[in-house]
Order: structure tokens, then sequence, then C-alpha cells
């Protein structure tokens, strides 16, 4: 983590906080938070103000907390040392050593205080933005060499072999991260040169596909060996990743300095591992696969005409002629025998665009999914267990072929699954029905209901009076926490960008306006102007990924670097059961694509439309894209339900309430 | 999928006579030599509906009706008839079988109905709204050939419109008004048109009777209004009405959440279903419901009556006149043959192959022979469905029209634009336009008619 920790830009925000057990968060969760509530951290940094991120103390001790495998606070000391004087900015250099060592001050802070941005900032923006930028750029590159991930770039979620390499190189990187201080800083510097030039290389679809195919061969290879051969299979490993440019030195040492402790560890963990990897969904479709995309249509429920005239870079990505659907669907209605009333109105509801909104669409879906549970009955000869497992695999496929599922259902759905498998087989039927409904229903409580409600409850505190929020589209607990901060009585404004073709924003603004908050509606071109008098911008989350991307709606990715460039704080308010272990790059590899239609057709602007007469042409692509994935360097932090963190702190949710899903 | 299906088959209906007769009810009128019946039935079947409750006016005609169905689908449908008192109603129908309706949701579809509209269709579009009702509208059948097939002029004169107010995404149904409400002023409901805004007022859609209702809902505003007598006067007009204050108890989690406490936020049901439609385009029904701030404590109640539009390329027409019942024998054999499950010969008509032409004697295209027919010589055939067993002689001329079976046409007849029902005898040179003639009854030879309507008197 030391890499990425103090090669982040936005170091000042995110450099205090904590991750701690759960006993400490709870308590904070009940009280309001502020600078009075987290003692350990106003002792820790100076400078830190109420604008201080941090929800949860951290460690009491940091002998303690250094013997943990990810902590933070113990970590940003560190490696700040060496890369402060590889930096020549004045502005640094004018800040105090002491502020360097304890907290990793940036001057960048102002920015990020009560005050107005621009009052006093002026001086170190040209200088230090400047630096930052060209500093950015590296950063980036660096943090997704960083060795931790070595798959990061496998399109298919081969997720499994990624954690567990995750967990094999975490351990050696906290242990070894003392001694490399002093001379990593120069190591790391060689390296830029040879990484910068081929981020755009990476993104091509020829090496992607040649970097999954090398790996596909690798995991055969691992697969047959066993777990002996672990080791080799690791060299492998390195050997594909260095087509991807990764950092040796990180990886030799890896395995060898701690390979004791991994062996430890991993024997402690098989069970789970196991699971998960039974878990983890099949390599994703290609739909650029020919022959897989007719043998898929050959099951398929839904009858897809697929799209003609597909961007060449989306050609994976499934794409239907829009219309077609829904009345096949409907027409259909009768004739799905095993489909259960309610999994087929949730499916035709996506469809149909009824339903919209990563929570939404899961809390639809688990409620469908109850509904079936509860009219199950086993038929005769098979066990439940075994049964309604592969019915709910049938209801997810015909979900996915009504729309493409998002992270936040797969992690709902793994819970089912895991669920419905560790049900005792003593269980009567009736019983094991309950207790899965059950389940489901609390999985839908504590992960989006309460989870909700704690985000809003850590978010508000970072609304002061006099405040400019900004926020993207309409994200539903954004919503909530708007709403809560003017219940306060709170004073602020709230700027609405909004972005054709849905124009979300617009349903957000009309509650707004009608409970008397003061709004300012604009659309995503003005962006960069109205971003000169914005405080703070409160962004939502499809998922968040365990490198710190942030998967969202389209132009979320815009909005957050604007901010970013005019130093205003980022929050991503996302719930946990978002978060995915995978890694996400670029927004190529794993996107959905909407109606074409709707961004080349202006509704009631005849004079405009021309476009849309063409759609058939041959040398006419339209991208209708969904999503985008922010990286983790314009976002501030991140609001979950436990707690604030930087995006760097993303892997340890992960890691360790990831597997709480699977064991409420 | 919890649906039942109840098919509203009629008895013998006052506006088809002399068509219909004691022998033959309103459902097994031949619409190319099948029932009417069988085209529901079918298209039921089709779609994988195979329990149904057919319900039947009157003893009598049910018995005709059973049979027959149990004859032609013995191991095909589970059907069950029921007999209900005659002059009841659609309305009344159902409330006399209501202790059959299980099911969340009941389809009524009306047994005089020929459509190729998948019912799948209505069915989903109901569940995906979460309906009380769905209808199903379909564009207004162009009377083609008025000149030519015109019928009586009693229903000439009542003109039949029905004005159907939609809202800008033709999902749902705002208004409807129909018949004789029309020629009096078209009152529009306020209330609604200030929530939806905007309403698109039609006249050239028709209500198809293929309903999709709630159970619970239908079962509740039957037992309430005693005095409700058809769904499509009655009923939808009242659900559509009092859809922005809606009276019914409607199951399931919008009641509970209703009568609860006033604490929304503390309510994590209630923050769920905030969610849910926060997340999906509200419909003006959730605006309404949720009061002019957008967070009333106790929101106000509705329900949500939709509309299916059937597309323009599908065929769907109902036997209400005997005018639809020419345009549908026309169609039928014609432009809709897909509907008939009849393979047309090259000549784009069916003989059946027992059937027996005389010499110089044509069948043009869009026309049916059914089998045993004899023709004499000479005789044309235009556009004409003919039933089994007639018995026809020379120089015969049947143009636009229907004979249906056992039928005796003399030599040297005309017939033109007329229904001709079974076991009817026309002697020599009679010469029929525009007339329908009633089971049994005997044309005298040489008499001429013209938009008459003849039939034996009923004793």
């Amino acid at each position: 983590m030391d890499p990425r920790r103090y090669s982040r830009v936005i170091d000042p925000k995110v450099r205090q906080v904590g991750f701690c057990p759960r006993s400490g968060q709870v308590q904070n969760q009940s009280g309001p938070t502020g600078p009075s509530t987290s003692p350990p951290v106003s002792h820790i940094s100076p400078s830190s103000n109420s604008l201080s991120p941090v929800m949860i103390p951290p460690p009491r001790h940091p002998s303690d907390a250094a013997s943990r495998a990810v902590n933070v606070p113990a970590t940003a000391t560190t490696p700040l040392r060496p890369r402060r004087p590889s930096f020549d900015d004045p502005n640094n250099n004018s800040s105090s050593t002491e502020q360097l060592v304890v907290s990793s001050y940036n001057p960048d802070e102002s920015v990020l205080g009560t005050s107005p941005p621009f009052s006093g900032i002026g001086d170190d923006r040209d200088g230090d933005a400047e630096s930052e930028f060209s500093d950015n750029s590296v950063n980036w590159i660096r943090q997704n060499d960083s060795g931790r991930f070595p798959l990061s770039l496998a399109p298919d979620g081969r997720f499994d072999s990624a954690a567990a390499k995750e967990k094999q190189s975490k351990k050696p990187q906290v242990g070894s991260r003392k001694e490399r201080g002093g001379g990593q800083t120069a190591e790391v510097r060689n390296d830029l040169p040879s990484e910068s030039k081929p981020l755009k290389e990476k993104t091509s679809k020829a090496e992607r596909r040649a970097l999954q195919e090398a790996q596909r061969a690798v995991k055969a290879a691992a697969k047959a060996g066993g777990n002996k051969s672990k080791a080799a299979s690791l060299s492998a490993h390195e050997q594909t990743n260095k087509a991807a440019k990764l950092p040796l030195q990180r990886k030799d040492d890896g395995p060898v300095t701690s390979s004791a402790a991994v062996s430890e560890r991993r024997g402690g963990e098989r069970p789970p591992e196991k699971d998960r990897k039974k878990d983890a969904p099949a390599p994703r479709m290609q739909f650029d696969d020919k022959n897989r995309v007719e043998k898929a249509k050959k099951r398929s429920v839904v009858k897809q005409t697929e799209a003609r005239n597909r961007v060449e870079l989306f050609r994976h990505l499934p794409q239907y002629e829009h219309g077609t659907q829904l009345p096949d669907l409907e027409s259909k209605f009768f004739q799905l025998d095993p489909m259960h009333p309610s999994i087929y109105k949730v499916g035709l509801q996506y469809l149909a665009g009824d339903i919209r909104g990563g929570n939404a669409r899961c809390v639809a879906m688990l409620q469908a999914f109850s509904e079936a549970i509860k009219d199950y009955s086993t038929p005769p000869e098979k066990t439940l267990t075994r049964d309604l497992t592969a019915k709910v695999n049938n209801f997810v496929s015909f979900l996915i072929e009504c729309r493409p599922l998002s992270i936040s259902m797969g992690n709902a759905i793994r819970f089912l699954k895991s669920r419905i498998a560790k049900l005792p087989i003593t269980l009567s039927e009736a019983e094991a029905k309950s207790s899965l409904c059950s389940d489901i229903e609390r999985f839908i409580n504590e992960k989006i209901v309460i989870a909700e409600k704690v985000i809003v409850e850590h978010a508000v505190t970072k609304i002061q009076d006099g405040d400019v929020l900004l926020t993207y589209g309409s994200s539903a607990v954004v919503e909530m926490v708007i709403l809560h901060a003017h219940k306060l009585g709170k004073q602020f404004r709230v700027v609405i960008v909004d972005s054709r073709p849905r124009f979300e924003g617009q349903a957000l603004l009309r509650k707004l306006v009608k409970i008397g908050v003061s709004c300012t509606y604009t659309h995503i071109n003005a962006v960069s102007y109205i971003m000169r008098e914005v405080t703070r911008v409160f962004l939502g989350a499809a998922s968040v990924f365990s490198n710190g991307t942030v998967y969202s709606r389209v132009g979320t990715a815009c909005v957050a670097m604007v901010a970013h460039a005019f130093h205003v704080p980022v929050l991503v308010c996302c719930e946990a059961y978002k978060f995915h272990e995978r890694v996400l790059l670029d927004s190529i590899c794993s996107n959905e694509l909407g109606d074409p239609d709707a961004i080349s057709k202006v509704p009631g602007r005849m004079d405009i439309n021309s476009l849309h007469d063409g759609t058939n042409k041959e040398n006419l692509q339209l991208l209708n894209l969904m999503y985008d994935a922010t990286p983790p360097d314009y976002i501030s932090m991140i609001v979950t339900e436990y707690g604030m963190i930087p995006t760097t702190s993303v892997p340890v949710i992960v890691r360790e309430y990831g597997r709480e899903h699977l064991l409420i | 999928m919890d649906f039942q299906v109840v098919v509203l088959a009629g008895g013998f209906s006052k506006t088809l006579v002399p068509l219909v007769s004691k022998e033959v009810p309103k459902a097994l009128l031949p619409v190319a030599n099948r029932p009417v019946l069988s085209y529901v039935l079918e298209l039921l079947e089709q779609n994988n509906l195979k329990d149904l409750i057919v319900v039947v006016e009157s003893e009598s005609a049910a018995l005709l009706i059973g049979g027959w169905i149990s004859s032609a689908y013995v191991d095909r449908l589970h059907v069950e008839v029921a007999a209900v008192p005659e002059e009841i109603g659609t309305a009344g129908a159902l409330r006399a079988i209501d202790h059959h309706l299980t099911a969340s949701d009941i389809l009524v579809v009306s047994g005089d109905l020929v459509c190729d509209v998948p019912p799948g269709a209505v069915a989903a579009t109901h569940r995906r709204h979460d309906a009380v009702v769905t209808t199903m509208l379909c564009s207004n059948p162009v009377s083609g050939s008025t000149e030519s097939g015109s019928s009586g002029g009693k229903d000439k004169a009542k003109k039949h419109y029905n004005i159907i107010g939609l809202d800008p995404t033709k999902q749902f149904l705002l208004h409807v008004a129909s018949g004789v409400e029309v020629e009096k002023d078209v009152r529009v409901q306020k209330s609604i048109l200030r929530e939806v805004g905007q309403m698109d007022i039609r006249a050239d859609l028709m209500d198809a009777h293929m309903y999709a209702f709630k159970r619970s809902v239908l079962q509740e505003v039957l037992n309430q209004k005693e005095a409700f007598q058809s769904l499509r006067r009655d009923v939808l007009p009242y659900l559509v009405r009092s859809q922005l204050r809606s009276e019914l108890l409607l199951n399931g989690v919008q009641s509970e959440e209703n009568g609860n406490d006033k604490d929304a936020s503390q309510n994590p049901k209630i923050v769920l279903s905030q969610l849910l439609a926060n997340a999906s385009t509200p419909s003006f029904h959730e605006l309404h419901a949720l009061g002019p701030n957008g967070f009333s404590l106790s929101p106000r109640k509705t329900h949500k009556c939709c509309v299916y539009i059937a597309s323009k390329s599908n065929y769907c027409v109902r036997l209400n006149t005997i005018q639809a019942f020419s345009d549908i024998n026309r169609d039928v054999i014609g432009d809709a043959s897909h509907i008939s499950g009849y393979s047309f010969s090259a000549q784009n008509n069916i003989i059946d192959p027992s059937a027996v032409l005389g010499s110089k004697t044509t069948v043009g295209p869009q026309c049916m022979l059914g089998e045993g027919s004899q023709m004499g010589d000479k005789c044309s055939v235009k556009k004409s469905v003919i039933g089994r067993h007639c018995r026809i002689g020379s120089n015969v001329k049947i143009v636009n029209s229907i004979v249906m079976n056992h039928v005796t046409i003399g030599d040297g007849c005309s017939i033109q634009g007329s229904v001709v029902c079974s076991n009817v005898q026309l002697l020599e040179r009679v010469v029929l336009k525009d007339c329908q003639v009633g089971a049994g009854f005997v044309v005298t030879a040489g008499s001429e008619h013209k938009g008459e309507s003849l039939a034996k008197k009923e004793k």
C-alpha cells in the first residue's frame, strides 16, 4: 500500500483515515462525528480541522497497528519521507517537515477549508496543480502496476485467482515496506519512463486478448499442478505480468520473504476461498465471439436481435435492437412456465426501464427471489439445496437477458447462493424456505436500508452552513443526504448537474425545490464553469472496485475530474455491498450499452433529428455508454456504512467485510 | 403465472337476430365454418392457457356450447362451462362465478373476439405496472366496403364511438366514454387532468374486451356495487374515475403502510418502497399519492388503470353486430387469413376436397367451400363463405355473402352481401341483396329482397 499511499494526490483528506474493528465504529455511528469524538486524529495531525473525514479512530498503538496486515495510519507516515525530496515544488517544501512526517500535510488543505475555495489558493494553484498533474499520471500507472492485482487487466471476472494473489502479495509488502523505504524512490523513478508509455497500449484490444490468453494458460497449468506448484504458477504469472509492464522487484521478494506467513494464512483460509471459487461466476460472455453468441441465443428466453453498427471498441458488450425485446417477452408471458411470475415481472421492469438504479434493481430482484422461494417446493427425488440453486441460476440468467446485472446484484446473488448452499440438511423444507426469506430480508435491511441511513449520518457531517454541493444525476443516497442535511437546518445550496438522454437529475431537482432547497440546475457541458462556486461534490456509485475505481453513471468521471482540477473534494456515497474485489482500469472491459436511439433522437426537435434517419447507415456507429470508471485519484473519499474511507481502503473492506456478506 | 382466464361467451344476443337462434348461440356462429368461440380458445391454447372458465348466459346455450367444446377440445383444454342467468350482464356473470376465482389476476376475454394479439402482452403490461385493470385497445375496424356489405339499418343509426383518454406515454387510461354517452358532452375529470397535465383523447380506438383484473379489486367492486351490470359500461369507468381517490383496499404492501404508523423514516418497509419508487420513473399516480410537497405522511390511495394498445398490424375485431359478422368472415378468409388456420390453395381459396363443383362453375379467390357441398353448373362465387353440405343449383351467383350449413339454393338465385343461415331453403330465382335469412326459413321462388331481415316467427 505504500506506493499507492504516498502517490495519492488527494492525500490531505484521506491520510488520517484509519480502519478499525467494528466496536469502535459502532460508537461512532451513534454519536455525532467530528473532531471532538475522534481525539486520536486531532492529536496526530495538528492541521486537522472539522473537515477531517475520519469517522473511525485509528488503532491506539502504532505497534499494534503495524502488526495488522493493512493499516493506513501507520503506513501513511513512513512512505512520505522518501517522496518529498524528489518533489521539488516550492509550496511543498515550504510546509513544515514536522507535518510532513506525521500527517503528510499538503498545502492543498487550504482548498478544502470552509472558506471559499478561491480566496486563498491562488498562489499554490499554479505550481501545485501542475506538479500534481504530472505526478498524477505517474501515480496512476504506478498504482496499477503495484503488483497487487496481477490480473487487473483480465476482462473476464477472474477475481478468484486475483484474490488469492492479493493475499499473498499483500503481506510481503507490509513486511518489506520498512526496509525498502529508503531505496524505493529511486527504484520507482527508474520505472517511470518505461511505465508511462504503455498505458495506451494496455487498453488496446489485441493486447488484452493476448493477456487473457496467457492467463488462461497459466490458470490451467496451476490447476493441473495443484497447490504445490503455486510458486511456479506465480512465476508464470510474473511472466504474463511482465507483458503488462509490472515492476519486478516487488514480486520477487514477495513470496520469498514471507512464504511462511502466507502459507500459514492460507491454511486457515482454505475453505472460504474454495467457496469463493465456486461462487465466482463464469467468465463473462464476450459478445464479439460469434460462436458463443450463437450458442447463447439458442438457449435464451428473450428473443434478441443484435444491433448492427456497434462501436468497434465495445463489440464485446451486448447490444440489441431496441424495441424488439419487450413485445416479444410480453407475448411469451404465458409460455414461460418455469419462471416465477414475480421474477418475470422484475425482468419485464428491467427491460422496460421501469426500475433503474443499483439499489432499486437489487431490492426488486431480491424481493422477487423471496417470492419465488416462498412458492417453491422441492420436486420429488431432489434435494432442496441443489434444485433451488439451479432454479436461482435460471432466474438469474433470465434477468441477465433482460438487462445485464449490476455488481451489487451479483454480490446479492452470491450471498443468496451461499445461504442456500449452507442450509443444514436437517432443516425441513418449510424451515429452509423461511430461513432463506428472512436472510434475504435481513440482507436488504442491513446492507441497503440501514447502510443508507448510516451513510447519510456520516455524510451529513461533511455539509456545513454556506456550502455549495454539487451532485450529478440522481443518486438515491445523495438525495437522502441532502434531504437529511436540509432537515437538520443546514444552510447550503445544491448544484444539480444533469445530462442527456435520461435527465435523471430533474426528478431530484423537483424534490429538492419542493422542500425549499436552493438549487441550480445545469447540464454537464457547464460543469467546468459551475465548479468554481462549488465546495463539495457528492456522487453516487454503481460499484466500487478494489483498486478504488468508482463505477458509476456515465459522466461521473468527468465531474470528478473537473472537481479535482478545481480542488473540490469529491465524496462518493456507496454502500459496502456494492464493493467488489475485481479491479477495473477502464470503462471498456465491463460496461453496458444503452439504446443508441436515445442519443440520436432529440424529442421535440424535428429540425435536428436528421441523424436519426441515418441510423442504419454503414458508416455511422452510435455509442450510448451507460457507465464509466472514475480513477481513484479523483476521489477524496468514499462514504460507506463502515465509515469514510480513502479509495485505498476499499480492498480492506472487501477483505474484512466481504466475507461477512456470506456469513451473516 | 397465476392468471385465471374467464371467457365470456354470451348467450343468445339480441343484436344478432336473426343470425342467432335457439340452436345457434352467439358463440357458435360460424366464422369461416368454425364457431367464433374457437378463435378465442385457440388463441388461448397457443399461449399455453389451458385452464379456462367459459361463462355462458342461459342453460340451454351452456348445454350447446359445452357440448361443442367437449367434442372439439376433449383432451386439449381443460374447460369449465358455467351457466348464468340471462340478462345479467358481464359484471353480473363474473359476480355469479365469484367463488371460482382464486388466482391473483383474472384475464377476462370476450368470447366473440377474433384477434391475434397475444393475451400475454396484456397480462405482462398488467403485471409490469401492478395495475388494477388493464384493457386492450385496438384500432377501430374500418367497416370496409360499407356499400356492398351494409347490414340492417338499425345498428347503423346508432354509431358506436369510443372516446378514450390516455396519458402522454400511452400507458394509462384516464377517461372512457362510449356509445350513447358520447352524444352528450364529454366530461373529463378535472383532478385527473390536473395531475397528468396532458391527455390524449382518441376516438380511433376500440375496447377489445380483453381485460386483466386484479382479482381482489374485481371482487370488491362487484360486491360493493350491486348495481354494476357491465364491465365496459360500469366497472371500467368506475375504476378509471376513481383512480386517484381509490377506495379499494389494495392487497399487499400499500394498504399496510397506509394504515401504519406515521413515522415514515422509522419503518424500513416504507423506506424500501420509497427507495423503489425513487428509482423508477414515477407515474402520475405515485406523484399524486405523495401529495403536493412530495412528503405527505399518509399517502393518498391510488390505483392504476393501464392500457395495452395493439399495434396496427394485429387483427382484432369483435363479433357484436351483423356488420361485424360479415366483415370478420370476409377478413378471416381474406386479409387476415393467418388467423383462420387453414391453408389456402394456389387460387387463394379453400375448397374442401369433398365438395363437388359443376361444369363452368368458378370459385374466386378469398372464398371458402365447406365439405360435402355441391354446386351446379355455371355458378360463380366471389368473396364468400359457403358452409357444409349445401346444395346449390345452377346459374347461382354468390358475392360477398355467407352461406351456412345445409342450405339449399335453387337455380338462378343471386345472393349479394347477405347472410344465409343454416337449413334455409331458397327456391328458384330468388334475389337477395343485403339480407339476413334466419335459420330454417324458406324463401319463396322468384322473390326479391333488399336490405331485409327474414326469419321464422318465433313461437
